[in-house]
Order: C-alpha cells, then structure tokens, then sequence
C-alpha cells in the first residue's frame, strides 16, 4: 500500500475550445517523472497548471501532505513551492546571471550554502558576471536548472528543456540533469516529446494523448508495452537496463543486462555505472541457431513472446530474454520459413546497441 | 513679479505635477490596456486617446462647462467647499492631465505589451508576488518607455495652448503659461520678447527630444 503521504496527486481539467486536458495522476514523490505526447497533446499545458500558471485549470495538485489547490482553494504560482524550468529559459534579460540566481533564491529564503552549493554543480561561477542575453542556449538552461534549484523547490518541472537546442548543446545540459537527480533529491516532471529523452530519463513514465492520460507506470514497463502506439512507431525500441562490466581501448563497453552479456560502443562510464540501452526493432534479426560465422557481437538466446503484423507488411516479435525483452521487426516471408511462432526458442541478433547518455 | 519668470514657474509647475499625476494614473491604465481581454479595452483606449485627434479647444470648452457653477464637475468641487475649478490652476491640471494622457499611457502601453509574458510568469515560479513583479521586472524592462511617457507628457504640457486659454483663462503669475505668454507678446507686438521667448521654447522641445534619441539608442545597444 502506498502512503497517501509520500505521492504526488494530480488531478487537472482545462477546456479549452478546440482542446480539454483530463488528467488524474499518481506519481511517485521521488525520482524522473516523464510526460511524453505529442505536440498539443497537453503535456506543457498540464505542467503549467501544476505551477499555477493556468487560471482556467481546476482539479487538484497535491504533493505529499501539502496542497497547492484544490476544489476550494487555489495558490498562485508565487506561493507554490515549485521550481519551473521553461522551454526558452525565460531569464530575466535585465538582470546578470548572479542576480537571475537570487532573484528567487532571496524571495525564498534558502541559505547561501544552497545557492554557492549550485553554483558549483552546475558550474556556473564562469557565468556570474554576464547577461542573459551574451549566453548560449545551453548556457541559458543551465542558469535556468540553477535559479529553479536555489529557491529549495518541493518539486522540479521540466518544460521540453532540451528542444531548442542541438545535439552538441543538448549533451551539455545531459550531464547537468543526472546531477539533479543525483543530488536534489527532490521529484522532477519532465515533459518531452522526444523518445529519447523519455527512454533515457524516466523513472516513470506516462504517456499523454489529445489530452487524457494513456498509461502511467514505471519507465520500464511502460517503454517495453508492445501494445502501444509507442512500439508501431518505426523508432520502436525495447529499453533495457544494464551496468558496465569493462571497456577496453577501442570504445567497447561490455554490459552486464538481466538479457544476459551486452556489447555497446560509446563513450566509458566508469565499470558500476548504471545505464539504459536503446534496442530498436529495426536492428534485431532472428536466427534458429547461433552463428559463429557473423560480425554482429550480439548474440541472445530468446523465446518468442508474440507475433504481431505492422501495417508495414512486417511482423513485429516480441522476444523475451530472461528478465528483458526485446522486439524484432521480421518479413512474413522470414516468418514462415523459420516457422516463427509463439514459445519458440530463438536467437536474437542484435546489429547495433545504443547507449543512451 | 517679472511676467516672463512667473510664467516659466506656472509652466514648469503645471507640466511637473500633470507628469507626475500621469505617470501615476497611466501605468495601472496602460498596464492594463496593454494586458486586458476586456471587451472594454477598444472603448477605453479610444476615449484615451480622443485628446489627440479632438481640437483642444473643444475639450477645453466641455471642461470649461463642466467645471463650470452648473456642471457636473464644478458642483463636485463646489460641495467639497473647494469652489470652482475654471480659471485656477488645480482647474488647469485637470485639463492637462486630460489633454497629455495620450502621450503618456501610449508609450507605456506599447513598453508593457512588448515584456515576454514568459518571463513575469518565470518570476511568479520565483514567489514574486504581482506588486513585486510589476517593480523588479516590468518597471526596469519598460524603463525606455517610461522615459518617453515622462519626456512626452511634460513637453506636450508646457505646449498646449488652447485648452489652457479656454479653461485657464490668462490670469499673471496664476495660469498664464509660456505658450499664452507667447501669444500675448505678438498681439502686443512686442516681437522682441516673443522671438526670445519662442527661441526658448524651440530650444527646449529640441533638447528633450535629443535626450529620447539619445536614451533610446543607449538601450538598444544594451540590447544587443
């Protein structure tokens, strides 16, 4: 059972004219809470409400024992002790970067430790000095992440932080959120419309569409449903979570995952480091036996869960391998004369494997 | 008293006090033309700026009958024991406030429309409450505006001329202003004193719009 005091509770309705968000949630109090959904699905609309920032929007925002509204009674964003980060950083163009971080952080009333404290993790002394409008996009968030974390939030909102910036920036700020999250030790929601992100960041994860929640659960669970729109997408991946055993000289991480010994490329985590692995359908081929005689490193026993036709004209396996699973993308033609079939033991070749850093 | 000076004094004290009134009336006015959904924002807009396409002495004649023993105004101040307000200076302010309300919530107005509503609602998250947001992040990121509202409304108040001889009358050391002064010396034919004191006029409408220019391209270097 769970302690209604250690949750989040979330209930929010807007109507809008063309659109009505809908949303009843329960969200763990801790950890990456990820909304992922498509553009106008709501999911910024519904983290501005959580931060007051939405009038029309009525229901119920709830974080452990303390209400920040309710049917009868409704705080205003400066009385909400919430941390926003938006999609453009929204600095105060007037102010230099030390005064961006104390603006909040002096109206909370946090100690300066918090504030010299985030400074130093998020690196942001070489900053102090300059104006909002001199930094990069990168380095715009960072201050951003910085003047939300030294007001002491209760809890983190993430509004799409990464979209406007490119892959160079965007592995910039990366690190930055595994800092938060290692260190705040306060929840966070995240809303993004990258599967990226989602695969990568979520604890838990919930799937947002035309406004109405379409499955909430642990990231997991949810990024490996082969019954979701999720898993029809032609990006469609399992996830699984792995710890590094070794690297050697050439970029080779070897991985240790419940689906048994991976090999990934990428930068080296040091050996204990946890990560998440991206399988796409796409790249996994099956085989009644094991070859010897192939490049591909990844080479896993697996049982056939289910068969499902794409609209593709291909099949889509779903394969389990211990306590992982896997999907396979396979033509008819491959299916019908490796006689693929529910419960058959097969191996699955893996082509590539992402690590998601 | 020399009548040049004392006009310099009715002027300066005129314009001073109709900036200051302005400026205090016009920025919940222009904050809120600026920010409202009101169905009212066309009307009001629209009677705020009446004064600049109306002939200020048709505004000055209204004033002059509403402030007048039989209008609406006049017995207002007259139940208050104050009297009259038609030819005095409080009456004088009034009208000014009136006529320069244009020049002073315009540009107030268009400095608050163009704030990023992202960036006060990004104080909100900061537990800025709105009095607080309105004095550390719209009054410093409207500050050209502000400028140009207080420059614009205290020069349009030491020029205005018909609405003053309509409601103000003439009267020396009272509400005789630079520009009825002016007046006055050309229909005496005293061109001298007028050439000087028109010269002073020219110079000082000059020097206040060098000081907006100047202002003005100072912040939008500090922009970029």
């Amino acid at each position: 059972m769970t302690d209604a005091n250690d949750n989040i509770g979330l209930r929010v309705q807007l109507q809008r004219a063309q659109f009505a968000l809908d949303v009843a949630l329960t969200l763990p109090a801790r950890g990456m809470s990820v909304v992922f959904g498509p553009s106008g699905s709501g999911k910024s609309t519904l983290l501005r409400a959580i931060a007051g920032l939405e009038p029309a929007a009525h229901g119920c925002v709830r974080i452990g024992d303390t209400i920040w509204q309710d049917a009868h009674m409704r705080l205003p964003p400066h009385r909400r002790d919430v941390g926003v980060v938006f999609q453009h950083a929204a600095l105060l163009p007037h102010l230099s970067v030390r005064d961006n971080l104390r603006f909040g952080w002096r109206r909370s009333g946090a100690t300066t430790d918090v504030l010299g404290g985030w400074i130093e993790k998020l690196a942001l002394a070489p900053l102090l000095a300059r104006s909002p409008l001199t930094l990069s996009g990168g380095e715009r968030q960072r201050v951003a992440l910085g003047r939300a974390l030294v007001c002491r939030p209760r809890w983190l909102l993430m509004d799409e932080p990464l979209s406007a910036l490119d892959a160079q920036r965007r592995a910039e700020i990366l690190p930055c959120l595994e800092t938060i999250r290692r260190e705040a030790n306060i929840p966070v929601l995240y809303v993004t419309h990258s599967v990226d992100e989602a695969a990568r960041l979520a604890d838990h994860l919930v799937l947002l569409d035309a406004g109405k929640v379409r499955i909430d659960g642990p990231a997991l669970e949810v990024l490996n449903r082969a019954d979701l729109p999720l898993a029809l997408r032609d990006d469609a991946a399992a996830v699984i979570e792995a710890s590094v055993v070794a690297s050697d000289d050439h970029g080779l991480l070897t991985l240790q995952s419940p689906a048994g010994i991976l090999y990934a490329h990428g930068r080296a985590p040091p050996p204990g480091t946890r990560v998440r692995l991206r399988v796409q359908a796409r790249d996994v081929s099956v085989a009644l036996s094991k070859h010897a005689d192939t490049s591909v490193l990844n080479i896993v026993a697996t049982t056939v869960k289910s068969i499902m036709p794409l609209s593709s004209g291909q099949l889509q396996l779903q394969l389990h391998a211990g306590n992982a699973q896997m999907l396979a993308r396979v033509s008819q033609q491959s299916a019908l004369r490796l006689q693929l079939r529910e419960g058959l033991a097969v191996w699955a070749q893996i082509k590539a494997v992402a690590l998601l850093i | 008293m020399n009548p040049v000076f004392a006009a310099i004094v009715v002027t300066l004290e005129l314009a001073g006090l109709t900036t200051v009134i302005l400026l205090l009336l016009g920025m919940p006015l222009a904050w809120w033309l600026a920010r409202t959904r009101s169905r009212w924002r066309i009307p009001v807009g629209a009677i705020v700026g009446l004064p600049m396409v109306l002939p200020p002495t048709v505004l000055g004649f209204y004033l002059l009958f509403g402030m007048g023993p039989h209008g609406p105004l006049g017995q207002f101040t007259t139940a208050l024991g104050l009297g009259t307000l038609a030819f005095t200076f409080p009456g004088l302010v009034v009208a000014s406030v009136l006529y320069s309300m244009p020049f002073v919530v315009h540009p107030l107005q268009s400095g608050f429309a163009a704030i990023d509503r992202g960036v006060l609602e990004a104080a909100a998250t900061l537990r800025a409450t709105p009095l607080d947001r309105f004095f550390s992040v719209v009054l410093p990121l409207s500050r050209p505006a502000l400028v140009t509202a207080t420059l614009f409304g205290f020069a349009h108040t030491v020029g205005e001329f018909g609405v003053v001889l309509m409601v103000g009358g003439n009267i020396d050391g009272q509400t005789r202003v630079l520009s009825v002064l002016l007046y006055d010396q050309v229909e005496a034919m005293a061109y001298g004193d007028a050439h000087r004191l028109a010269a002073g006029l020219l110079i000082f409408s000059f020097g206040m719009l060098l000081i907006m220019q100047w202002l003005g391209r100072r912040t939008v270097i500090a922009h970029d």
